[in-house]
């Protein structure tokens, strides 16, 4: 990971206040700080001015259908792990103006908002949040149509990365091979340490950008001991995950269409869509009109939507999926199956996020495995 | 080898009875008979006696309900190349249908009774013919659902 | 990333040439850009999504001859708010359009086969630039046979058009309808009756399908009966299509996005997910 001297230079040692020095610099550089920060009881994302604005010395308590923080002297800026947002919003917004138009004699003209993109650092993307929006470029800009607004938002995104060093009570990205470590794709990663009085981050550039920013910062050079406590601190939290997906979910699931478990599911689902929506990969989106009361302008709005809202299989007359079992499997099915063949991966993360929020705490990785151990009741 | 002509040659021609053998070709052969039947007359209807089946050579013929105060129902229409009337084989032997010729056509008629009577001292014939019954029932049952549903209809 | 790429979700304003009805609840109008004069090219059985202003935006196939780049014909039912919409569309009035979107009917790669075309209700619509370029290039095919099937005799799209590929002598035209009514004397039954009674050489034969799904379902269950493979079957499906191109997720159909892999696609590819109910 961090061990090697990579393309942009040699890991780095920095202390726990150069964090504050990194906001500023972005800052300076014109970015918008996005990185987590404690609000109405959760780590969310949101602008942060400085490393006061984070959340040091808070945990999260997950588990199915349960999140709490708590404070905790062990608990550095990162060692929380993912909480209900994902960097999904910022990227791909929840509500996006696709078009005004207005009435003229005989017709309407067509007006395009100014997509101008923000210049955004995202501060704190963890492993499999990275990766997630990997998988959301191969959606919005890697098949045959793009989004621009996308693309452009993207490009002008500047990622700076933190190594997981505790697993969260839902996490499971170790099987779906996304994290704790990060992968490429990064300008710069940290990995934070806080042991006895001290409190520092290794740090890694993993991009031009990302070197510029750590020769301003300057620390010191990593040790072979810096990079191999820090490597320990990752595969520990590896270890310790508690969750795993099942081998071969793509096939299974794709085996087992008519599979009873999908009623069984159907019973506790309250179809929420809490789920897609706090999914850092779930990417489908509405599109409404709305008019002025005069009828004199129009616009046409996306917005996030979801496969478990009834409207999302609608043609003339009626929804195709109505029952509760075809929405749940058209999500799960699509996750950890038909992404496949659309994507070319998987479009889970193993975040834990659908987990942890789903009100009545169905896991993703438990209804996998059901269906796993009793494969073959019915096939399709 | 037994030589079939007339009416057995019309009925080895037609579909119904493709691939039959020659020897049971020509014992229902002596059951046919030669009808013609012209546009816009009834061959039987609803009620009748089922006393024969039919294979069409050429035309058309509708199969009708008659709904008292609307005009006629066609249920569906038979052409060349097809058969109607399994009330035949089904007692109390009623035709459950009006059967109106849309134009000329020409028909290969089955007597019943005497069908009847074969199929009694010759099962296999019986079998043979069954088979190949089966099968149009089972399209016309599909068709019939297919209709039931109103496919084309507003969603 | 290249940021300057053109935004497939953006209309283009048309005008509305003609407005014809066709039935009691479908009609076809015809359109050309609101302004210059841009050809429009499209393959038969793509859609486009047209935006009523103000009502929303709704998927529909051309249904013109895809040999005329200087209009744009589309045939709709209106079964829903933006298609009533569109219906009380006139003359001159604009609408928004984007496309052309989606996979086509493989009119080259049946050449040189027997061709099938088995069709019911409005999913003529969809197939009548197929079948115009079928009989532009009659020469490259073997024997052409149309199968359609509607409610009732009342519901006969295109009749005039039915009419006169039925008066051809080199092909073959035929209707059914569920309900026989009114002084109507052809044929009565389901469409699958039609394609059992067709005489063409299954063994040799391409099939093009589209009509409501169950329809589709038998058609292809008669198709494989008499020999027709899968694999030579083409069906149009149809899903709740709201970007066309594949961002949005909503017409997903197993692994496959109907506006982008479909909505034409080669039967064996879908014949494992086609019977799956509410997939």
């Amino acid at each position: 990971m961090t061990g090697e001297a990579g393309a942009f230079g040699a890991p780095r040692v920095l202390a726990a206040k150069a964090l504050d020095q990194l906001i500023t610099l972005l800052a300076q550089d014109g970015y918008e700080v996005i990185g987590p920060t404690e609000r109405d009881g959760a780590v969310v994302y949101d602008t942060v001015d400085g490393a006061a604005d984070l959340p040091l010395g808070r945990l999260d308590e997950q588990e199915g259908g349960s999140y709490r923080l708590k404070s905790s002297r062990k608990a550095g800026y990162f060692h929380h792990v993912v909480g209900p947002h994902n960097w999904k919003r910022f990227l791909y917004p929840p509500h996006q103006v696709l078009f005004t138009a207005a009435r003229r004699r005989g017709g309407f003209s067509i007006t395009v908002p100014d997509a101008a993109p923000p210049k955004r650092a995202f501060v704190g993307v963890r492993a499999c949040d990275l990766a997630a929006i990997q998988k959301q470029d191969t959606v919005f800009t890697g098949r045959d149509y793009k989004d621009p607004g996308y693309a452009a938002r993207r490009a002008a995104a500047l990622v700076v990365a933190v190594n997981c060093t505790r697993a969260g009570g839902t996490c499971f990205c170790a099987s779906m091979g996304t994290g704790p470590q990060v992968g490429p794709g990064y300008d710069l990663v940290l990995t934070e340490r806080l042991t006895g009085d001290r409190h520092e981050f290794l740090a890694q550039a993993g991009s031009q950008a990302g070197a510029d920013l750590l020769d301003k910062l300057k620390g010191r050079a990593a040790k072979d001991d810096d990079v191999k406590a820090a490597e320990a601190a990752v595969t520990k939290a590896s270890r310790s995950m508690g969750r795993t997906m099942v081998d071969g979910v793509e096939t299974l699931l794709k085996e087992n269409l008519e599979h009873p478990r999908w009623d069984e599911v159907a019973r506790r689902c309250l179809y929420c869509a809490n789920c897609t929506m706090v999914c850092p990969t779930c990417f489908c989106s509405n599109t409404q009109d709305e008019t002025s009361l005069d009828g004199n302008e129009a616009q046409r709005v996306r917005t996030w939507n979801s496969c478990f809202s009834i409207e999302f299989s609608y043609i003339h007359g009626g929804a195709i999926r109505r029952e509760g079992r075809s929405r749940y499997r058209q999500w799960i099915t699509h996750k950890l199956a038909h992404w496949h063949d659309q994507f070319g991966s998987s479009g889970c993360t193993g975040c834990g996020r659908c987990i942890t929020w789903c009100p009545v705490g169905i896991d993703i990785t438990e209804e996998a495995r059901a269906i796993a151990a009793d494969k073959g009741r019915t096939k399709t | 080898m037994v030589q079939i002509d007339g009416l057995g040659k019309l009925l080895a021609e037609h579909p119904f009875f493709r691939g039959m053998d020659d020897a049971a070709m020509e014992v229902i052969a002596g059951c046919a008979a030669n009808e013609r039947i012209n546009a816009d007359t009834y061959l039987f209807r609803e009620g009748g006696a089922a006393d024969k089946f039919y294979l069409v050579r050429h035309g058309t013929i509708a199969l009708e309900f008659h709904v008292p105060g609307r005009d006629p129902v066609v249920l569906s229409t038979v052409h060349e190349g097809e058969i109607f009337g399994w009330s035949w084989m089904v007692p109390p032997f009623t035709w459950t249908f009006d059967a109106k010729a849309i134009e000329l056509t020409r028909l290969v008629s089955l007597d019943a009774k005497c069908l009847r009577g074969k199929i009694e001292s010759d099962h296999s014939l019986g079998y043979d013919l069954l088979s190949r019954f089966i099968p149009v029932l089972a399209d016309r049952l599909n068709a019939a659902r297919l209709q039931m549903i109103d496919m084309y209809g507003r969603p | 990333m290249n940021t300057a790429i053109v935004d497939p979700m953006i209309p283009v304003p048309y005008q509305v040439r003609s407005f014809q009805k066709e039935l009691s609840d479908t009609f076809t109008i015809e359109l050309t850009p609101a302004s210059g004069r841009r050809p429009f090219h499209f393959k038969p059985g793509q859609f486009n999504m047209l935006y009523a202003y103000g009502t929303g935006e709704v998927p529909i196939s051309m249904s013109g001859d895809p040999a005329d780049p200087s209009k744009v014909v589309h045939t709709i039912r209106a079964v829903g708010t933006v298609t009533d919409t569109l219906m009380a569309l006139r003359e001159g009035d604009n609408i928004g359009l984007r496309g052309p979107f989606g996979s086509s009917w493989p009119v080259e790669a049946a050449e040189g086969h027997d061709l099938i075309i088995v069709t019911g209700g409005i999913g003529l619509a969809p197939l009548r630039p197929a079948i115009y370029h079928v009989l532009k290039h009659r020469k490259k095919y073997g024997k052409v046979c149309i199968f359609y099937g509607a409610r009732t005799p009342e519901d006969i799209l295109f009749r005039k058009d039915l009419e006169s590929w039925r008066g051809r002598f080199d092909m073959y035209a035929d209707v059914t309808v569920d309900r026989g009514t009114g002084d109507w004397a052809g044929p009565v039954g389901v469409v699958t009756n039609l394609i059992t009674r067709g005489r063409f050489d299954p063994h040799h034969t391409v099939a093009f399908v589209c009509g409501p799904e169950i329809m589709m379902r038998f058609s292809v269950q008669t198709l494989n009966g008499l020999g027709v493979t899968n694999d030579r079957i083409h069906v149009s499906m149809e899903r709740n299509m709201k970007c066309a191109v594949g961002l949005c997720g909503f017409c997903q159909f197993g692994p496959t996005f109907v506006c982008k892999d479909g909505p034409v696609f080669r039967f064996d590819r879908i014949q494992k997910i086609f019977p799956v109910r509410e997939l």
